[in-house]
C-alpha cells in the first residue's frame, strides 16, 4: 500500500479541519489559572492556561479582550470561552479566547494575597522603614543566578552607566525548592561581610512559578532585616512580586535595576560642565560689581582730581590753625586782664607811693634800712628818701619812743 | 577624595560662588579649586573601568573573590 506524503501544511491544515468542525471545541468554556501573560503592542493578549498537570496556551484578539471587565493576571483562576483551532505555522493547537471571566481566586494568587496582607500587617512595606539609595555605590552586590541574561545586563547596563561601580556577582539559584533559602542566605551573608553598599537582587522573565522564590516570606523577611539597601528587580515591568513590596526601591526589570542603581556618567560629566559654567558665571558676576564699584569710585572728586585731597586737607589745616589761634587769643586777652588786676595791686603796695603821702625812708651809708633807734649811732650820717630824692643827715639824738 | 566627596565639596563652592558673600580673593581661589575638582572628576569618569568579581564563601567562611566570567 502506497502512503500519503503529507507536506507539513497539509498535515496542519487537516487537523486544523478536524478541531475546527467538532461542535464541542467550537464552542468550550476552559478552568484553569492564568500564565504567561502578555499584552502585545498590538493590543492581542497571550498567555497560557493551566492546572496542576496541564497546559494549553491561549489567544485573546484584541476586539475581545477589550471587552474585559477586570485586568488579568498571573496566578488569577479563570474561566475562558472561545473555540479551539490549530495555529498551522506552529503546528499547535490553542484556545481562541473571546470571553474570560474571573473563577475564585487561583492558589498562588490566594497565597500570594495572604502573605502580602500579613507583611504589610506586620509593617515589611512600610515607608519609613525604606532605607535610601546610595547615589554613589561603589560596591554593588548582585544576588541573582550567575548565568543567564539577567546577570549579564545589569553587569553590561551598570557597566555603561558608572563604571566606578564594583560588581560583586553572589550567583544563587532564583528558581525551585531551594531559591529562597539561598537568596536569604546570600543577602544575610552580604550583610555580614558588608561586601557591598547596595544589593540588586532578581532574575529574569519567567512564569509565575518561576518567579515564585521572590513571594517567598524568607526572602520578604532576608530583605527587610538587611542594613545594605536592596532593589529587587524581578521579571518583567507587570510582574509585581513580594520582594518588589518589601525591597528599598522596585525595578522593573534586571536592566532597570542597574540604571536606578547607578548614576549616568554622560549625565554626570554634563552636570559638571554646568557646574563649570555656574562658576565661572558666578565669578564673572562678581568681578562685575567689583568693576561697577571702581567705576563708582574713580568717578568720585577726590580721586578725579587728586589735588582735591591735599585742597581739602589744607582748608581743615586752616580752620584748625584759626580755631587754635582765637584760642590763643581768647587766653591772652584774660590773661592780660588779671595782669592789669595784678599792676595796680602791686601799684598800691610800692614804696613809692607810701613815700608820696609823707613817709620816708632812713637807710645807712651802705643802703640798709633802718627800723630801729639802735640801727643808727650818734654822728652818723644816713639817708632819709623821700618821694622825689633823699635828704642827707646827722644822727644828733636818739629819742626813744613808748614802743 | 573620592568622586562622591569631590562632588560634595564642588556643591558647596558653586553655591557659596553664586550666594556671593566672599570676598573676591576668596572667590578667585574658590573657582580655582572648584575648576581643578571638575577637571579631577572628569578623569575619575574617563578613566574608570569597571571591575566584575564573584563572591564565595571561603574556607573560614570570609568572603573570596573570584574572576566573574560573564558568559
Amino acid at each position: 500500500m502506497e502512503q500519503k506524503i503529507f507536506s507539513v501544511t497539509d498535515l496542519n491544515n487537516r487537523i486544523k479541519g478536524l478541531l475546527d468542525v467538532d461542535p464541542i471545541l467550537q464552542n468550550v468554556c476552559v478552568k484553569g489559572e492564568l500564565s504567561n501573560y502578555k499584552i502585545y503592542p498590538s493590543g492581542h493578549h497571550y498567555f497560557t492556561l493551566k492546572d496542576a498537570d496541564s497546559s494549553v496556551r491561549c489567544v485573546m484578539f484584541k476586539g475581545s479582550a477589550m471587552k474585559l471587565r477586570f485586568r488579568p493576571e498571573n496566578g488569577m483562576g479563570v474561566l475562558a470561552m472561545g473555540r479551539i483551532s490549530v495555529f498551522p505555522r506552529d503546528g499547535a493547537y490553542q484556545l481562541y479566547c473571546t470571553d474570560m471571566r474571573m473563577d475564585g481566586m487561583g492558589d498562588l494568587y490566594v497565597a500570594f494575597e495572604q502573605l502580602k496582607a500579613k507583611l504589610m500587617a506586620e509593617g515589611l512595606f512600610d515607608k519609613n522603614h525604606k532605607k535610601p539609595i546610595p547615589r554613589f555605590p561603589q560596591r554593588i552586590a548582585l544576588i541573582t543566578s550567575g548565568a543567564g541574561a539577567a546577570v549579564r545586563d545589569m553587569i553590561r547596563v551598570s557597566g555603561k552607566r558608572w563604571p566606578m561601580a564594583k560588581i560583586i556577582v553572589m550567583p544563587v539559584r532564583v528558581q525551585g525548592v531551594e531559591a529562597p533559602a539561598e537568596i536569604r542566605g546570600a543577602i544575610a551573608y552580604a550583610n555580614r561581610y558588608n561586601v557591598a553598599d547596595l544589593i540588586i537582587t532578581g532574575r529574569g522573565g519567567g512564569s509565575i512559578e518561576d518567579l515564585w522564590a521572590f513571594n517567598d516570606e524568607r526572602v520578604a523577611r532576608a530583605i527587610y532585616e538587611s542594613e545594605i539597601p536592596v532593589i529587587s528587580a524581578v521579571g518583567h515591568e507587570p510582574d509585581v512580586t513580594i520582594a518588589d513590596f518589601v525591597a528599598d526601591l522596585r525595578a522593573a526589570t534586571p536592566s532597570n535595576g542597574a540604571e536606578l542603581a547607578v548614576p549616568d556618567a554622560d549625565e554626570m560629566r554634563q552636570y559638571l560642565d554646568s557646574l563649570e559654567i555656574r562658576s565661572s558665571q558666578a565669578l564673572m558676576k562678581k568681578l562685575e560689581v567689583y568693576r561697577r564699584r571702581l567705576n563708582e569710585l574713580s568717578s568720585r572728586p577726590v580721586l578725579k582730581s587728586p589735588t582735591g585731597y591735599i585742597e581739602l586737607k589744607r582748608m581743615e589745616t586752616e580752620m584748625l590753625k584759626n580755631r587754635l589761634l582765637s584760642v590763643q587769643e581768647a587766653r591772652l586777652n584774660s590773661m592780660r586782664r588779671a595782669f592789669v588786676g595784678y599792676a595796680a595791686a602791686l601799684d598800691a603796695l610800692s614804696p613809692l607811693k607810701v613815700l608820696s603821702r609823707g613817709y620816708a625812708v632812713p637807710t645807712d651809708e651802705q643802703g640798709k634800712v633802718l627800723r630801729k633807734t639802735e640801727d643808727a649811732e650818734i654822728g652818723q650820717m644816713i639817708d632819709l628818701t623821700l618821694s622825689d630824692g633823699a635828704l642827707r643827715c646827722r644822727v644828733e639824738e636818739k629819742v626813744k619812743g613808748d614802743k | 577624595m573620592n568622586f562622591e566627596q569631590s562632588l560634595k565639596r564642588l556643591d558647596e563652592i558653586v553655591k557659596s560662588l553664586e550666594k556671593g558673600d566672599v570676598s573676591l580673593s576668596d572667590s578667585m581661589s574658590l573657582f580655582e579649586e572648584g575648576t581643578a575638582l571638575i577637571k579631577n572628576c572628569g578623569k575619575m569618569l574617563d578613566e574608570a573601568e569597571q571591575k566584575v568579581v564573584m563572591l564565595r564563601k571561603g574556607a573560614d567562611g570570609a568572603p573570596v573573590e573570584l574572576p566573574f566570567d560573564a558568559e
